[in-house]
């Protein structure tokens, strides 16, 4: 491990993106150069190696998913797979179903696909979740109806690591023949995941979350029985016609590589990971009182912690361990002063969400780089608790709800 | 989002912070915003007979620029008299701290602390004055 500076922090935002695997570039670059060719040409050996490279890409994909490749459109991430997911069943379909489920802990992209399609006259439900992140399938079950087309439920949520039971989701839907799309952005390479055996219709794939490059994607669609959606790119009608434009080889060879790499380390990886992420909560739990852990700990990916220390603010946190590259549910970096909507759903308290730290474990985090992180934060905590108001008066035993703030 | 140098400064080396007795007739108390909106600035200033400010101590929940404004108050009132500390103005402190437009709330919150320690100063103030005369 290097020296950590403010330049060089020790990364622990995984869920952000993660840093291209070496083996992937290594398999991408020769389709920068010598294999340069359109996969679309069928004239020339150009056309037909890149073609060859996409091809195996779509099935290593395919592989890591339980998936046949014919049912592997390629994207360019994981918003693009939402929208076409989403819109285009949504579209298809219309007039015949025109109700959606999805959840209120969901990436902003499909949360803003469904808005957008409320103003297109579909009815849209947001799920609420339990308070360990989850959704209530009695209440999805008690949501469907035979009006609606499309439940769209993610298998990994991006702030707070937790897997929704996506078996049991599949087999409501199938039950009720409504499509199942869920964004996996988070969880493939995470969890193992079976299309069949969850009797999942759609799945979104980002590439820079798996080890991949950043700028590609994939979206699962079902061909038996088959799931048809109108195309949100009109071209020249590649991709089977649901995605048009010419595809980037390199690209897809490096998810593809991505995808085989985590279909072969993922159980090894996990045991690791999960390791490292235990020794962190324990040692936050160990030596400091008020630590709070955000989603369910059980049904959640060794990648993640997503912690609140009580009476210590997110951002303030942050600017006190620049040396670590982390992310906060505190959202007053930006314009707005609200906390994360995660973290809101489930009923974590605004002055908690407001002291939430998001930290991603990955592929190449060591030992020492989480004890150096443990440490670091654990000093701050107790730094800023010191200077923390709240700290004061909650150990002097004094109600911090029982005084009127002025809310600002 | 990067600070100015005299933001970090004051996160990292911050003035005055502490407590002091709330129930003295020579401290006044204020103590603002709310922790639902990720900020609590709490300011206390000790008067002495002259009524100019002895000391002043703070605590803060908050984000750097937060702790900044407030730690920089605490220097500013030393050795004000109450009226001359009421005029501090949120504009200075966030020309003194170069704080960006999305952190001005920080020094309207440290300028409201001002406000509150000397109101709450007053009212104590006031008080003993009408439990002496009677």
């Amino acid at each position: 491990m290097g020296v950590n500076t403010q330049e060089n922090p020790v990364y622990l935002d995984y869920q952000a993106t993660t840093p291209t695997d070496p083996r992937v570039v290594e398999a991408m670059m020769p389709y920068f150069t010598q294999k340069f060719g359109n996969p679309h040409s069928r004239n020339h050996a150009y056309g037909w190696d890149a073609e060859e490279a996409v091809e195996d890409a779509r099935k290593q994909v395919a592989d890591l998913i339980g998936a046949n490749p014919k049912e592997i459109i390629f994207t360019s991430g994981a918003t693009e797979s939402n929208n076409l997911a989403i819109k285009g069943v949504a579209q298809f379909y219309k007039g015949k179903r025109n109700h959606i489920i999805t959840c209120v802990t969901e990436h902003k992209c499909v949360l803003d696909t469904c808005r957008h399609l409320e103003q297109d006259g579909f009815e849209v439900t947001y799920l609420p979740v339990k308070e360990n992140g989850l959704i209530d399938l009695e209440e999805l079950k008690a949501a469907m109806t035979d009006n609606t087309v499309l439940v769209s439920i993610m298998g990994v949520n991006n702030e707070i690591g937790v897997i929704q039971p996506l078996k049991e989701i599949g087999a409501l839907c199938r039950e009720n023949k409504t499509f199942f799309h869920t964004d996996c952005a988070q969880a493939v390479g995470k969890i193992p995941l079976d299309v069949e055996e969850m009797n999942i219709d759609l799945m979104s794939i980002s590439g820079h979350k798996i080890y991949g490059p950043m700028g590609i994607g994939a979206l699962f669609v079902r061909r038996r029985p088959r799931v048809r959606l109108v195309a949100q790119i009109n071209g020249g009608g590649q991709e089977r016609g649901m995605r048009s434009g010419t595809l980037a080889p390199a690209l897809c060879v490096g998810l593809g590589t991505a995808c085989e790499i985590a279909k072969n380390e993922m159980a090894e990886e996990n045991e690791r990971m999960r390791e490292l992420q235990m020794h962190m909560w324990n040692r936050f739990k160990e030596e400091l009182p008020e630590v709070y852990l955000n989603g369910d700990l059980e049904q959640r990916v060794s990648t993640n912690l997503n912690v609140s220390f009580a009476f210590v603010e997110g951002e303030g946190l942050m600017m006190g361990i620049k040396d670590l590259a982390v992310s906060s549910g505190s959202a007053c970096t930006s314009a707005s002063l609200e906390p994360s909507y995660v973290l809101r759903a489930l009923g974590v308290e605004e002055e908690l969400a407001h002291t939430s730290l998001r930290l991603g474990i990955g592929r190449f985090t060591t030992k020492e780089e989480v004890d150096y992180a443990t440490d670091r934060i654990i000093k701050e905590v107790q730094r800023l608790r010191e200077m923390s108001p709240l700290f004061e008066m909650a150990q002097q035993g004094i109600d911090l709800k029982s005084i009127q703030w002025a809310e600002h | 989002m990067s600070y100015s140098d005299k933001v970090v400064d004051h996160y990292e080396n911050p003035r005055n912070v502490g407590s002091m007795d709330n129930d003295s007739g020579e401290v006044g108390t204020g103590l603002v915003g709310a922790p639902a909106c990720g900020d609590v600035m709490r300011l206390q200033i000790k008067v002495g007979e002259n009524g100019i400010i002895e000391d002043a101590k703070f605590k803060t929940f908050g984000c750097g620029s937060a702790i900044a404004s407030s730690s920089l108050v605490t220097e500013w009132v030393k050795g004000k008299t109450l009226d001359e500390a009421s005029n501090i103005k949120n504009t200075d402190i966030a020309e003194e701290l170069a704080l960006p437009p999305v952190k001005i709330h920080c020094s309207v919150l440290a300028e409201d602390a001002i406000k509150a320690a000397i109101s709450d100063y007053k009212t104590k103030h006031g008080a003993a004055g009408d439990s002496e005369a009677s």
